[in-house]
Order: C-alpha cells, then sequence, then structure tokens
C-alpha cells in the first residue's frame, strides 16, 4: 500500500469513478432540466383543464429536484427522463412524468399537508409529494416493490416518507384525516374508506386507464360539509367537437 | 401422372394442421398478449405462403426431382416448428403497451411475424410442390388442399373443446407425423429413414412432459396483475373455444370487484372469486348467504336506475356471466328472471361448481338461465319483459384503449336494438349500462344507434323515451317503450342525488343539472343527447372527432371510432400524454395491411425483377401480367365473400362459433367439391366454362347479399337444426363454385406453362394475407354487403384476364 505507484493508480482510479459519477449526477440534471422543459410547454395547453395558467412553481422545483433516475430499473436509467411511462417489474409501471406532475398540482398540497399514496410504486410519486409536504404516507401491496421503493427513496434521501407494505383499500387508519390522497394503485372502484379517510376539503386524485396509457384523472373532492363531487379530467387539451355542428 | 391417396390424404392432413394452427395461434396470442395483436401478427405470419410460392418457383425443377423427401421434409419441420415457433415467439420480449412508446418494439414484432410465418411456409411448401408435381392433376390436389382446410376448421373447435390450447400444439405436431407416414407409405423401402425419424419426432411429442410448453401470459395483463398480490392463488382453470377461464381466490387481500360504484356508497361487496377470460376481462362470482342486504353495493351502482322508477314482475339480463346483474335484480325482489349466457362454462361454474357460494344463483326458481347467445335467444322466444338489461358487458381496460375497434359486435347495432324494444313490454325498459369514457365515444355512439333505432322503427318522439345517467366510472341508458312520466322523472331525480350521479338526459332537463356531482369540462354526453335527438344529428354527428355513425348489422362496429380527420390533431397530442386518443387496434389493422401489401410487393415483384427467366416467364413476354391480375384477384375475392357470409349468417346462426365453424367448413369442403369437380371443365373450351362458376357466384353473391333480410326473415321463423340446415345448403353452391377458379386455370397454365404453376401459388398466398385485413377495414368503412359486390367485380375482372393467361 506505501508504494508511490500503487497509491497513484488507486487514487486515479477512484477519482476516475467519483468524476464519473458527477459526469453522471450532472449529465442527469440537465435531462431532468430539459424534461421540465417540456413539461412546462405541454401543460401550457392544458390550462383550460387544469383551472390554472401554469403548473405551480413548487411542483415544478420538485421535478427538478426529485431524481427519477434512482426510482427506475438500472436498465431503463438511460430513458429515466424521457416523458414517457415506464416499466417497474410485476406489472406495474412509473407513470409519465408529465401525469405525475399534473397529479401533484391537482393536490394543491400545503408544506404542513398530510398525504397518503395507495400505490407506492418506485417511490418517484412519493418523492414528489415529500417535497411539498412533510406527511407522506405510502402503502404498496407488493412485497417485493414495497421493499424496492422503500431502498429507493432511503437512497434520494426521502427518510422522512413512511412506507408500508399492506392494502391500501382501508387506507392508513392510524394517519387519517388526510388533506390529500393519491391512489395511483387502480381499483374496480374509490375505496370507501379512503373517501372517509379525506378531511373536508381534501382532494383525492385518481389516475384511470390501462397500464402506460393514462386515459384521464379523476379528482374527489370532499367540500366542508363532506359532500363528494369528482372532476374528471383529460390531461391534453382536446375537444371532441369541431365546433362546426 | 396421378396422385396417390396416401399422398391426398396428406396434403389434406397438412391443410387441415395449418388451418388449426393457425385459428390455436390466435387462441394462444389472445391469451398471452391480446386479440388485436394476435390478428395482426397471425395475418402477417401467414406471408410464409407467399414466401413458398416464390421459393418454389425459383427453385421447382431442383425440388420436383426430391419430390417424396422434400414433402417428407417439410411435413416433419412443420411437425417441429410448430410447437417450437410458438415457444420461441413467446419469448421476445414484446409489450404492446409500450408500442407508442418504444420503436425497439416494432422489431420485436417483426420477429414474431418471421418466427410464426415459418410453419405455414412449411405447410404451403408441400401443397406447391404437390401442385406442380401433378400438374395434369392439381384439382386434385387443390380439392385436397381445400377439403382439408374443411375438416380443419371443424376439428380445430372440437379440440378446444376438449383441450387446453397449449396441448393442441401435441396433436398437430403428431398430425405432421401422420401425414410424413402415409406419404412414406408409398415407397416404404426407401423412405425408411423418414419412418425412423417421424417414429422418434412422434414419441418425443408424445413423451415431453406437458409443463414444457406453459404459456407465458403479459405482465400486463390483469390476472397477472392479480397474481401479485400475497396469498393468491389459480383455483380452476377451464378452456373452449370462448377463451380460456380462470378462477382466482384472492388471499389476504378480498377482491372487492364493484365497478361503478356510487362515492357515497358504504358497503363493499361480499367475499368475491375472480374469474378472467384469456387472463383479462375479470367479472366476480360474489358469495350470496340468501340475504339481500349483503347485496346493498349492488344498489350503488348506475345500473340499478331501472329497480327505482317502477317496480318489475320479470327481468330478462342479456349476458348473464357470473351473475352480478342477476343478484342486483334479486336484490329489487325481482320476481322472475331469465338470464341468458353465451359461455357454458361460465354457467356451469355458478350453477354447479360454485353453487354453494352462490347461493344456488341460477337454481333458484325464480332463475332461469340460458345458454344462448343473446339474439339467438330473442329470435326464438316469444315472451316481452318489464326490463331487458345489459350491462358492462366487454372490460374497462381493453374497452378503453381501443382493442375491439375491428371487433364485430352485433349486440350494439341498430337492429339489435328494435329486436330488444320487441320484447319490452309496454311501459318497460331496455337498460344498457357503458364504461365513461373521456371524451365520450362509445356511449355517444351508443345512443346515435339507439336514437336511430328509434327513428327507423316509426318512433315519433324518441326525446320523450329516453333517459341517461353517469356515475364518473360507468353510465346507465334507459329506452322505455312508452312515454317517460313526470314521476319517473322525479325518482330519477332522487336516485341520482342520493348516489352523486348526474342525469345526462330525461325530457325536460337543462344543461345545468347535467354536470354538478362528476364534473366534466363540458357537459359532453348531454350535448350529445340532446344534438342527436334534435334535427341536426347528421351535422353533429359528422362534427363529432370520433366516428359516432349508428352501428348497424351491415356495419356492427360499436367500438370503431378512428376518423382520419381528427389523425394529425391526436398525432400532436402524443407527447402531452394524449397516446390513448388513438384508436389503436383500427391503426393497428392499417399497419397490418401496410405491411403485408410490402411484403407482398417484396415477394411478387422482386422476383420478377431479378430471376424473370428463373420464374419460367419468357423474356419480352406480358403474359405474366394477366396471370399475376387473375391469382390475385381470385385471392381476395375467395375470402371477401368467406368473410363477409360468415359475418351475415352469423346473423341468423348467431352464436359464433357455431356460425363460423359451420359456414367456414361449409365453404371449404364444398370448394374442395368444386375443385375436384373443375377437371370436367377444364377437358373443353376453357372460356365459357369458366363463365358459367363465376356468374354463379355471382348471381348467388348478389341475390343473398340484397335478399338477406327475406332469407333472415324466413329462416329465423324455423327451427335451430333447420337454420343450420338451410344455411348449408344456402352456402354450398356458392362455395362449389368458388372452388373452380383456381384449378381451372392451373390446369390451363400446366398445359402451356407449367413452370408458372409455383408462382401463381405465391401470388394467391400473398393475396390472400391482404384480403383477410382488407376485409375487414371494407366492412368497417363501407359495409358487408359492399364487400360482397366488391368481391364479385374482382371475379368478374379475373374472368377477364382468364383468356389472356395463355
Amino acid at each position: 500500500m506505501k508504494h508511490p505507484i500503487f497509491r497513484l493508480v488507486v487514487s486515479g482510479i477512484v477519482l476516475l469513478f467519483f468524476s464519473a459519477c458527477a459526469i453522471a449526477e450532472n449529465d442527469f440534471a440537465r435531462q431532468r432540466h430539459a424534461l421540465v422543459t417540456a413539461i412546462k410547454t405541454e401543460t401550457a395547453g392544458t390550462r383550460g383543464y387544469l383551472d390554472s395558467e401554469s403548473l405551480d412553481q413548487r411542483v415544478i422545483e420538485a421535478l427538478l429536484k426529485v431524481p427519477r433516475h434512482e426510482f427506475v430499473p438500472d436498465a431503463e436509467r438511460p430513458f429515466a427522463y424521457a416523458n414517457r411511462p415506464l416499466p417497474i417489474g410485476y406489472g406495474q409501471t412509473i407513470s409519465q412524468p408529465l401525469i405525475v406532475a399534473i397529479m401533484t398540482d391537482l393536490l394543491k398540497l400545503n408544506k404542513s399537508g398530510r398525504v397518503l399514496e395507495v400505490g407506492t410504486g418506485s417511490g418517484y410519486q412519493a418523492a414528489m409529494l415529500a417535497e411539498l409536504a412533510d406527511n407522506v404516507y405510502t402503502i404498496e401491496i407488493i412485497e417485493p416493490l414495497a421493499k424496492w421503493a422503500s431502498a429507493n427513496l432511503k437512497r434520494a434521501g426521502y427518510d422522512t416518507v413512511h412506507t408500508r407494505t399492506g392494502d391500501g383499500y382501508y387506507g392508513w387508519e392510524e394517519a387519517a384525516p388526510f388533506d390529500a390522497i393519491v391512489v395511483t394503485a387502480v381499483a374496480s372502484h374509490i375505496p370507501p374508506p379512503l373517501i372517509k379517510q379525506l378531511k373536508p376539503g381534501g382532494r383525492m386524485v385518481i389516475p384511470v386507464g390501462a397500464p402506460f396509457m393514462t386515459q384521464y384523472l379523476v379528482l374527489v373532492t370532499k367540500d366542508a360539509d363532506g359532500k363528494i363531487g369528482t372532476r374528471q379530467i383529460l390531461p391534453v387539451n382536446f375537444v371532441p367537437l369541431t365546433g362546426r355542428h | 401422372m396421378k396422385p396417390h391417396l396416401p399422398l391426398l390424404a396428406a396434403v389434406a392432413i397438412i391443410s387441415a394442421s395449418a388451418l388449426a394452427y393457425e385459428v390455436l395461434l390466435m387462441r394462444l396470442f389472445s391469451i398471452i398478449q391480446w386479440h388485436h395483436f394476435a390478428y395482426m401478427m397471425i395475418s402477417l405470419a401467414l406471408l410464409g405462403y407467399g414466401v413458398s410460392g416464390v421459393f418454389l418457383a425459383l427453385n421447382r425443377d431442383r425440388l420436383v426431382k426430391l419430390f417424396p423427401t422434400w414433402t417428407m421434409a417439410n411435413m416433419l419441420l412443420f411437425s417441429c416448428s410448430a410447437p417450437m415457433c410458438f415457444l420461441l415467439a413467446q419469448y421476445i420480449p414484446f409489450n404492446p403497451a409500450e408500442m407508442l412508446w418504444t420503436p425497439m418494439q416494432l422489431w420485436n414484432l417483426c420477429s414474431i411475424y418471421l418466427i410464426l410465418a415459418l410453419p405455414f411456409f412449411f405447410t404451403a411448401n408441400v401443397a406447391g410442390l404437390a401442385l406442380y408435381r401433378y400438374k395434369d392433376r392439381v384439382s386434385s390436389i387443390y380439392a385436397a388442399d381445400l377439403s382439408g382446410a374443411g375438416i380443419g376448421s371443424i376439428g380445430i373447435m372440437l379440440l378446444l373443446f376438449l383441450l387446453f390450447p397449449e396441448k393442441i400444439l401435441t396433436v398437430l405436431m403428431l398430425s405432421g407425423v401422420v401425414a410424413t407416414l402415409l406419404v412414406s407409405s408409398h415407397d416404404l423401402e426407401r423412405s425408411k429413414p423418414w419412418v425412423m425419424l417421424s417414429v422418434i419426432i412422434g414419441l418425443t411429442a408424445i413423451i415431453t412432459p406437458s409443463a414444457s410448453i406453459a404459456l407465458k401470459v403479459s405482465p400486463y395483463k390483469t390476472l397477472n396483475q392479480l397474481l401479485q398480490l400475497p396469498g393468491t392463488q389459480i383455483i380452476g382453470r377451464y378452456s373452449s373455444p370462448l377463451g380460456l377461464i380462470d378462477i382466482v381466490k384472492s388471499g389476504t387481500t378480498p377482491l372487492r370487484h364493484a365497478p361503478g360504484l356510487s362515492l357515497n356508497a358504504a358497503t363493499e361487496p361480499p367475499e368475491q372469486l375472480a374469474v378472467f377470460t384469456d387472463a383479462d376481462n375479470m367479472t366476480a362470482i360474489t358469495r350470496y348467504d340468501g340475504n339481500p342486504q349483503t347485496l346493498g353495493y349492488l344498489d350503488q351502482t348506475t345500473s340499478a336506475l331501472p329497480y327505482h322508477l317502477k317496480r318489475h314482475a320479470d327481468v330478462l339480463i342479456l349476458g348473464a356471466g357470473t351473475g352480478s346483474d342477476v343478484l342486483q335484480a334479486n336484490y329489487h325482489a325481482i320476481k322472475h328472471i331469465d338470464a341468458v349466457e353465451l359461455n357454458p362454462q361460465i354457467v356451469e361454474l355458478v350453477q354447479r361448481k360454485y353453487a354453494g357460494f352462490t347461493g344456488y344463483l341460477y337454481s333458484s326458481a325464480h332463475v332461469d338461465v340460458h345458454v344462448d347467445e343473446a339474439r339467438g335467444y330473442l329470435a326464438a322466444t316469444g315472451k316481452t319483459y318489464n326490463l331487458v338489461n345489459l350491462s358492462l358487458l366487454d372490460a374497462f381496460g381493453a374497452s378503453a384503449a381501443g382493442l375491439y375497434s375491428m371487433a364485430e359486435n352485433y349486440l350494439y347495432t341498430e337492429q339489435a336494438v328494435r329486436e330488444y324494444l320487441r320484447h319490452v313490454s309496454p311501459d318497460g325498459y331496455l337498460s344498457i349500462t357503458r364504461w365513461i369514457k373521456i371524451p365520450p365515444r362509445d356511449e355517444a355512439k351508443l345512443l346515435a344507434t339507439v336514437i336511430g333505432a328509434l327513428k327507423t322503427a316509426g318512433i315519433a318522439q324518441p326525446r320523450q323515451q329516453i333517459v341517461m345517467i353517469r356515475g364518473w366510472q360507468t353510465s346507465t341508458l334507459l329506452v322505455k317503450r312508452g312515454i317517460i312520466s313526470a314521476d319517473e322523472i322525479a325518482r330519477l331525480k332522487q336516485f341520482c342525488n342520493e348516489r352523486s350521479f348526474d342525469p345526462v338526459y330525461y325530457p325536460g332537463i337543462t344543461e345545468q343539472e347535467a354536470n354538478r356531482f362528476n364534473v366534466q369540462q363540458q357537459p359532453y354526453l348531454y350535448r350529445a343527447a340532446t344534438a342527436l335527438l334534435g334535427d341536426r344529428s347528421q351535422a353533429f354527428i359528422d362534427a363529432y372527432k370520433f366516428n359516432i355513425e349508428p352501428a348497424t348489422d351491415d356495419k356492427p362496429y360499436l367500438f370503431h371510432f378512428f376518423k382520419w380527420r381528427t389523425l394529425p390533431e391526436i398525432s400532436s397530442l402524443m407527447a402531452s400524454g394524449g397516446s390513448f386518443l388513438l384508436e389503436s387496434g383500427y391503426l393497428l389493422l392499417i399497419a397490418a395491411l401496410v405491411q403485408a401489401v410490402l411484403a407482398s410487393l417484396l415477394l411478387i415483384v422482386l422476383p420478377l425483377r431479378l430471376w424473370k427467366n428463373k420464374l419460367g416467364i419468357e423474356p419480352d413476354s406480358g403474359n405474366h401480367l394477366p396471370l399475376l391480375a387473375y391469382f390475385f384477384c381470385l385471392g381476395l375475392a375467395f375470402l371477401f365473400i368467406e368473410i363477409a357470409f360468415i359475418q351475415k349468417f352469423m346473423l341468423i346462426l348467431h352464436h359464433p362459433l357455431y356460425a363460423i365453424t359451420v359456414v367456414l367448413s361449409t365453404f371449404l369442403l364444398s370448394a374442395g367439391a368444386g375443385s375436384y369437380f373443375s377437371t370436367r371443365l377444364t377437358a373443353g373450351t376453357e372460356t365459357p366454362i369458366l363463365m358459367l362458376p363465376i356468374g354463379v357466384i355471382a348471381l348467388l353473391s348478389v341475390n343473398y347479399a340484397l335478399g338477406f333480410g327475406t332469407i333472415a326473415e324466413f329462416l329465423l321463423k324455423t327451427g335451430s337444426l333447420s337454420r343450420y340446415l338451410f344455411s348449408v345448403i344456402l352456402i354450398a353452391p356458392l362455395g362449389f363454385c368458388m372452388g373452380m377458379p383456381f384449378p381451372v386455370a392451373l390446369a390451363k397454365i400446366s398445359r402451356t406453362n407449367p413452370a408458372l404453376i409455383p408462382w401463381a401459388w405465391g401470388i394467391n398466398g400473398c393475396a390472400s394475407v391482404i384480403s383477410a385485413i382488407l376485409a375487414t377495414l371494407i366492412a368497417m368503412q363501407f359495409g358487408f354487403t359492399v364487400l360482397i359486390f366488391l368481391a364479385v367485380g374482382l371475379y368478374g375482372l379475373a374472368a377477364w384476364c382468364f383468356p389472356r393467361l395463355a
């Protein structure tokens, strides 16, 4: 170990390794920036559907900050910042970043808010939520996915996210009520216990569609009197009538 | 030279096996992938026939010297490749769901075509070379080929009833072995090595453990997704040509299948078993202990509306499936329920296997279960009902992704709606529940279809007879046989208010009422309903960005929404999450057609440019062009007529399986007989005699197409057996004549330029591939009647080319 040439070689390798990592991180950051620019452009056309001029600046900042490449399988890392859904195994996908951005925006989260996610998947959505709210709870029913997501979240520095393996149908009773709920694991219906665990004034978002293809988003709202309503939101600016009729 | 009988039998067996393999691949790929991809893959794999034609055309003289060896080798190669190619193809990581995102998936898809084309290449080699070898007796070879296909179409249906689809691969393997042994029996001494090899392959097929041929179902199919949940397991599996049924029991996490449940619902479903058809289309068998209170959740869906408008004495449930609509009727204390379900295995499950679990639901005194196709049942019964109900007959996922666009569906056509209404008693209702889609497509098209049906039935004021509501996930449309009363409207409003559903339409509705609980960007369906019920309905249909023209029996495509005009707009939205707006089923069909045309051009034009001499075409001779046109026209026209009449006769025979099997096998067997008989036509002057079968084809086709309403009306009044018998009698002469033009022309070529026989075989193969895809596209756009007239035109063109074949 004391030999100077040997030391030089080892130092060189270590330096090379760290510089490679730094270059890769820089590259990912650049790609993330490009992705966010694309999302901003694309959501500009959807303002009529989202009832806002543009995405919340805090959502954009979260998109710029959360390292999506830490939440995809190694084989998919080169595509981590493509604006497309990716397979994560077990028949599940990580949603298209655009859809994640719109869903997160629709929740209208406060920093002190309490948010529940049903269907952790890779943990990316939970990380996005953690950038916007202090109390994030996430449940995943597929055990290997839950473990992987938990490790992803820790590695990316989201230690405060509460993770659990289990059935999300009954929500997270001990932590309820929630200001916001995201149900990414599609069920045949919206579980009544989740509606119960939504605070008056709270918002719940559910993507509807097949794998790799979100058709529309359902925004469930509970008003101050506990009355439930939904909004069916198309994630793109498309009107089915030409207006010529 | 005359072909010996064992050879003809072997050709027939190989032809039967090829047809069976084609149908089997459709089943297998529908299970492991999705039906529309299966259709595209197998359509293009059939290009193996075209490749074989070119291959034989370029090597004919070398191969014909080795005829028995070459034939046996191809038969055994089919034996081995049929299972191997399927196994290999299912290991290609093709994920259709990712196609729009990853171009790499296209290569995977192409690899699957190429692999699956191999077995068809081998089977085509057998018939193609036999046609060349026995050029004086082409009619016998072609007759064996067609008759074999006819027998194959019956055989595969029987096998699909008896065996799991993957096991049938072994049967096909053995059929290739039997065919080889038949050929070898003619000259046993010289064929000893082939006999040995056949026995080895046969024994391998028999002793190979069945587990080695396992289906690799896509992880994105709902069955596999459910199986990811801890403790979930398959507890039963049943197979028939109608689909592979899996029964799944959940472990620690209950199933809770309750689509369309109101957000105000507080109850959850009792214990359920999931039932999957082809690893998708999930429904549930629900535990029922006789206490209706446990079924309260079924009153919290839009389909419960008709039970709240008035009390019903009897209800007809079409597509009863695993029984949730019957349970819903039970919950509302209906005195008598007729439940119609097509799939006997589903009925068997509820009625026997899980009878105790379901509280003997299908054996209850007040429930009569009929295993029948919905319109077939209605055609045979004179009964009327207070309520005729059709609810969510297709799964959300496939329906939403546009995967059904090319599938014919006779349940949602103007004629079907009129038939349903004929069986609704005065003041009763027809109720149709469907999935919500944003932006609306099938709900709007269904509205247009129902309104169209009412208008053509002479109903003066359809707007007084329709109500429609929607939740966040489903919508329910009611058509009353009478005027909707103020009391019914009041009840509808109460029903909606209690469940946070929105009225879409009722007589006197205002726009403000139509978009309160489940808010859409605009009250799309309300506007569709009011526009379609108004005077400018056609203008609304034209202006809509999706195809919502009413579906009819001639164009039975409720799920075909594609409009070319909208494509540029949707394409521009692809990156912004708009990919779901693409009607992928229709576009895949177009993609398949483009690929088939390009491949055919490659297979036909390239050899013509590069190896004209080798093909047997004399330099500076233009004679090959009429030949090309003749066999291409025949390839197109034969399948156009076959496909159109399968669909037409389905309206008489009703049951999709039996209708397809009877019509297809009658066509093929009678065409085989026609081919055999055609030798008598080739003895005299060719042209006038060829005009005879073509004239009969034109006459029968046009008469059947124009007079189909009368034929159907007559046949529907007869019994089931007579309907099948009359259908066979009607089709057989048509098929008989359709079997003649091909061998007559080959016989003519065999006298003037026999070298062109394999090339003609290849052209016909390419045209058949294009024909199957093109027929669906034409029917979607213009209807089956137009398809028949086009086929007649193509036969006419072939007749014009015939004298120029020499």
